[in-house]
């Protein structure tokens, strides 16, 4: 029987703390929607997609209410479509563009992820045009989420690709310019990019995943903060298992939902991605677990340390709860999402240099992030590139997305809306690195013997 | 749902008379059958706590939890009702 105190405190951690399910994502593989014809695939693409996602959102409302526990986000990934281009050419690829799109809208879902390609060891021909029309592609609809791997730790940094997304991002900042360039907030640059992440933008469907699948994804800053709040003497220590038996909990009630969406849709269960999520509410923040743990501010020195045990606290506890974990799993540590964040970028405490730093010991990475609208190609492919190197020695997965936006300076706030929320424009290195990203070529794979 | 028909509502709110009679009266009218009430005052609000079952009652969970929402709000406290596996899958392994 339960106790009065566990009923309470579970509407706690809904009512005040909000614990919510962040997404549920369902995958959808498209690798057999491949034809000769571009206007066959999108017709197949689009019945595919509408056929199994017809009942997510209904699905999903339904065990919202019946558990009543908020699931923020349904969203659908895809398999990388590069895969399935073939010789489709630019137009090609624009028309499945506005397929996803016109799919994802008629389903009732707001991002539809795998407009994406891996190409961490190099460039196919579709490859190459999926590449190019993602400016457009981008600024084109509003669903669509794209994503583009260009490094692993076995095969090593693909350059040329690098270089190549610092120019895309320009340009897809340039086409969307009179949306405070938001096209980039749906681009994601990845090292080591896992193949069931549920979380936007960097969603897709990998080969190695089944027909269809639900996978989640959790959130709960806010309890886990609240959790640390309760203990204001303790130890660390003492702090990381409370840190443990809380996303013990969190990560349950992902499993639960994730579970009973894939039992009502009559498709498997995949996993549950147990990364701490922030939202731009206030007291739905990582950066303020981080204040929490008593780090005066987001930056200051001692971050660094206090987000690593946050990180694999909430992973020792979410492995207890769950066998089926897989995804990202760490503490998203987006800027213009976060409150916390936002506070202590606008205060000067955090900068890119230190939350560089941060991504070394948790998931994702530069994340949301915007910068003056004059940084040039070449110094967002270096950011990328030192961003990239990070998940790829550490063999870890990083991710940047950055977006600059244009005619804004360092300081500036731009708003981006929603879950996307608004931040001030970082300050980024005057100095260069042209001659460096210009060589091109891959940086080698590095050696995982003789570790240190 | 998996398993299992009960529920667990939920009401938080000032104490004054008439609370439990209230929420009594609507599961009575939808045939929902109580199995346990506790109930506790937290920092001067009254927290009630019922364990339900809800196996013969003709309505599904949405439209009892709407009944109850609108009892709550003729009685000034916040009701809530919850599948039963909400709780216990957060809390037992």
């Amino acid at each position: 029987m339960l106790g009065v105190d566990e009923i309470i405190q579970t509407i706690k951690m809904i009512q005040e703390e909000n614990l919510d399910i962040r997404t549920i994502t369902m995958g959808v593989s498209l690798l057999d929607c491949a034809a000769s014809d571009p206007v066959a695939v999108c017709d197949k693409v689009h019945r595919k997609v509408t056929r199994l996602a017809g009942r997510l959102v209904e699905i999903g409302n339904e065990i919202e209410r019946e558990y009543g526990i908020p699931i923020v986000n349904k969203r659908i990934a895809v398999t990388p479509v590069a895969l399935i281009i073939g010789e489709m050419g630019r137009d090609g690829c624009l028309a499945l563009a506005r397929t996803l799109d016109r799919a994802a809208a008629e389903v009732g879902v707001n991002f539809i992820g795998g407009y994406s390609t891996l190409v961490h060891k190099g460039f196919t021909r579709g490859d190459r045009e999926l590449i190019a029309s993602l400016p457009e592609a981008l600024a084109a609809t509003e669903r669509v989420c794209a994503s583009v791997n260009v490094a692993t730790s076995k095969a090593g940094i693909n350059m040329d690709a690098v270089r190549l997304m610092g120019a895309v991002i320009k340009e897809t900042a340039a086409r969307t310019a009179d949306r405070s360039a938001i096209g980039c907030a749906k681009l994601v640059v990845f090292a080591n990019a896992p193949e069931d992440n549920p979380f936007m933008a960097g969603a897709f469907h990998g080969v190695g995943e089944p027909e269809c699948v639900i996978n989640v994804g959790v959130s709960g800053p806010g309890v886990v903060k609240n959790a640390v709040a309760r203990l204001p003497d303790a130890d660390l220590g003492a702090l990381a298992e409370e840190i443990k038996k809380t996303a013990f909990k969190i990560t349950r009630m992902g499993e639960l939902v994730g579970r009973e969406t894939a039992k009502r849709l009559g498709v498997p269960f995949g996993i549950v991605d147990l990364s701490l999520a922030p939202t731009p509410a206030v007291g739905d923040s990582v950066a303020e677990i981080i204040e929490a743990l008593g780090v005066e501010a987001c930056g200051a020195p001692g971050t660094t340390a206090a987000l690593a045990l946050l990180n694999d606290a909430v992973k020792k506890g979410g492995a207890m709860a769950s066998s089926r974990v897989g995804g990202l799993s760490g503490a998203f540590i987006p800027v213009s999402e976060d409150a916390g964040m936002i506070r202590a970028v606008a205060a000067g405490a955090l900068g890119l240099d230190k939350l560089e730093a941060m991504t070394a010991v948790c998931s994702v990475g530069i994340d949301m992030v915007a910068l003056p609208g004059d940084t040039s190609a070449e110094t967002i492919a270096a950011l990328i590139a030192d961003e990239i190197t990070i998940g790829v020695v550490n063999h870890k997965t990083t991710a940047v997305r950055l977006i600059p936006v244009p005619g804004k300076r360092a300081g500036e706030f731009v708003e981006f809306g929603g879950l996307l929320g608004r931040t001030p424009i970082m300050e980024v290195n005057h100095f260069g690195a042209a001659k460096f990203v210009h060589r091109g070529g891959r940086i080698p794979a590095p050696i995982s013997s003789l570790n240190n | 749902m998996s398993g299992t028909n009960r529920i667990i509502v939920t009401v938080i709110g000032t104490d004054r008379v008439g609370i439990i009679a209230g929420v009594a009266q609507v599961l009575a009218d939808n045939n929902v059958n109580i199995l346990d009430i506790s109930q506790t005052i937290l920092q001067e609000f009254l927290v009630m706590i019922m364990v339900a079952d809800m196996r013969g009652s003709k309505v599904d969970l949405s439209t009892l939890k709407g009944r109850l929402a609108e009892k709550g709000r003729e009685l000034g406290v916040r009701i809530d009702a919850q599948h039963e596996d909400a709780f216990t899958y957060m809390h037992r392994i």
